[in-house]
């Protein structure tokens, strides 16, 4: 049976890891090399960098961590933050990059998913969708696409984009709950489970991870095909080991 | 032995995690040539047949690269290792793209996963993403070091199915069985990716590296 993935993001700065990351026998925990490789060897099933570099000046130096993550790290990576024209997943796919999340740009251009799946096939372009809750208390449940962190609505309905986005020829979406982002109070299930069923292709929960139960309910109750998580693990609070058996034990099937 | 390994280059999808990969389970003396050059395909004592995207783009690329026959003649003469679309465009024809002539190799077809078809009550996903099971259905060389049932990174929404069975060493379980790798003589092909399945993966690509037929 396939696995449910799991998934360690790394926010990468003008070619450093940021946000900490604690592994005791780590050299040096801001080489995006040494964090990829060290996650690699407890299991992880793919590595998502998010370039989160301000200045386009030093985009370039995204592009020379993937090419050196993938000269030595050999399981799936994506690449997100900054993607916007094809020249972008162009680049990144040749430096090794398995997969491309597209972001900000989807909501302002959605032609450039097509162009991109197009040009790339579908295998290759994740969407990401940072949602928030806009429903207040006793309406249906309804979420809302937003952009700059959360803080701009777009008018758009989650659920709706969501099968757009995969109508455009998006081959995964990578959904992040804007209300539990950094949180630590799990994921918000409901909206996994709205987008899970209104698409056909693997969805990745992100958002809220604060414990390794978390993990189990985005893939049991929410029915995410994979499960990203930042915190938990770069601070070696748990080991993606330990979450792994943590899964298998409850019944989740996991690469062990 | 100082051995020349090709991968061969049509322009679909990215080759450089596929030469990186057997360039860190080769020997150091190991050539690792990235090429479309016929000539070098023919001349390299092994060959890497890579592949991502739709079966008309490749064929249409492997045609525009001049390789029909370079592909075909290694398939036939030397250890010879087909990834992903690589495996596909090796059998007759596929129903991708309302229909697509493939090179023919090995008689059979390209199918795509059942849509709607669901599993434990959830809906299958197409493509298939992520690490599943395969399933060692036959012994060969290159199984060796890899443990029955190991997982493997798979990307794809078609499968093939060759006419002979006999010709299938692995399969696997996606709402379907499907042969996931296929084998004969000189040649191993598989639908998952061994370049991003980490260590099964890269002990594969060494045991073909390694390969004495």
């Amino acid at each position: 049976m396939l696995a449910k993935r799991i998934i360690p993001c790394l926010d990468v700065d003008n070619g450093r890891v940021v946000k900490g990351v604690k592994f005791v026998d780590i050299r040096d925990a801001g080489n995006p090399v040494e964090v990829a490789r060290r996650y690699n060897e407890e299991g992880a099933d793919e590595i998502t960098f998010l370039d989160i570099t301000a200045s386009s000046d030093n985009r370039e130096t995204i592009v020379h961590v993937v090419e050196q993550v993938a000269s030595e790290v050999f399981i799936p990576l994506t690449v997100g933050g900054g993607i916007r024209v094809v020249e972008d997943v162009r680049r990144m796919l040749n430096a090794g990059a398995d997969k491309v999340a597209i972001n900000t740009a989807a909501v302002f251009n959605p032609e450039f998913v097509k162009q991109a799946t197009d040009r790339f096939g579908s295998q290759c372009i994740v969407v990401a969708i940072d949602a928030k809750q806009v429903s207040g208390e006793g309406e249906p449940l309804k979420w809302e696409i937003f952009t700059h962190g959360g803080r701009k609505p777009t008018g758009l309905d989650a659920v709706e984009w969501a099968k757009k986005m995969v109508e455009y020829g998006a081959g995964e979406i990578l959904l992040t709950s804007m209300d539990r982002d950094g949180t630590k109070v799990g994921f918000d299930l409901a909206l996994t489970r709205a987008i899970v069923d209104a698409v056909s292709v693997p969805v990745i929960a992100s958002g809220g991870v604060g414990n390794l139960q978390h993990l189990v309910d985005g893939v049991v109750e929410g029915g995410a095909d994979a499960v990203l998580a930042a915190s938990i693990f770069h601070f070696a609070e748990y080991s993606i080991g330990e979450a792994k058996q943590y899964m298998a034990e409850r019944g989740v099937e996991v690469r062990l | 032995m100082s051995k020349t390994i090709a991968v061969i280059d049509y322009g679909m999808g990215n080759l450089r995690s596929v030469s990186k990969a057997i360039e860190h389970v080769a020997e150091a003396s190991d050539r690792v040539l990235v090429t479309d050059d016929p000539a070098l395909i023919l001349s390299a004592d092994r060959v890497v047949f890579p592949g991502q995207g739709a079966a008309r783009d490749c064929m249409a690329a492997i045609s525009d690269h001049h390789l029909n026959q370079a592909v075909l003649e290694a398939a036939r003469s030397k250890p010879f290792f087909g990834i992903c679309m690589g495996l596909q465009v090796l059998l007759q024809f596929s129903d991708e793209n309302r229909g697509t002539d493939l090179l023919g190799l090995i008689p059979g077809k390209v199918r795509r996963f059942p849509e709607q078809q669901a599993v434990n009550g959830q809906r299958l996903k197409i493509p298939q993403m992520g690490w599943n099971q395969v399933h060692q259905s036959r012994e060969h060389p290159l199984w060796q070091g890899i443990p029955q049932d190991a997982r493997f990174y798979f990307v794809h929404s078609y499968f093939v199915v060759p006419d002979d069975a006999g010709l299938v060493v692995g399969t696997t379980d996606y709402g379907v069985s499907f042969a996931s790798v296929i084998a004969y003589k000189n040649l191993f092909a598989t639908q998952f990716h061994p370049e991003k399945s980490a260590d099964h993966g890269l002990q594969l690509l060494r045991n073909f590296v390694h390969w004495d037929i």
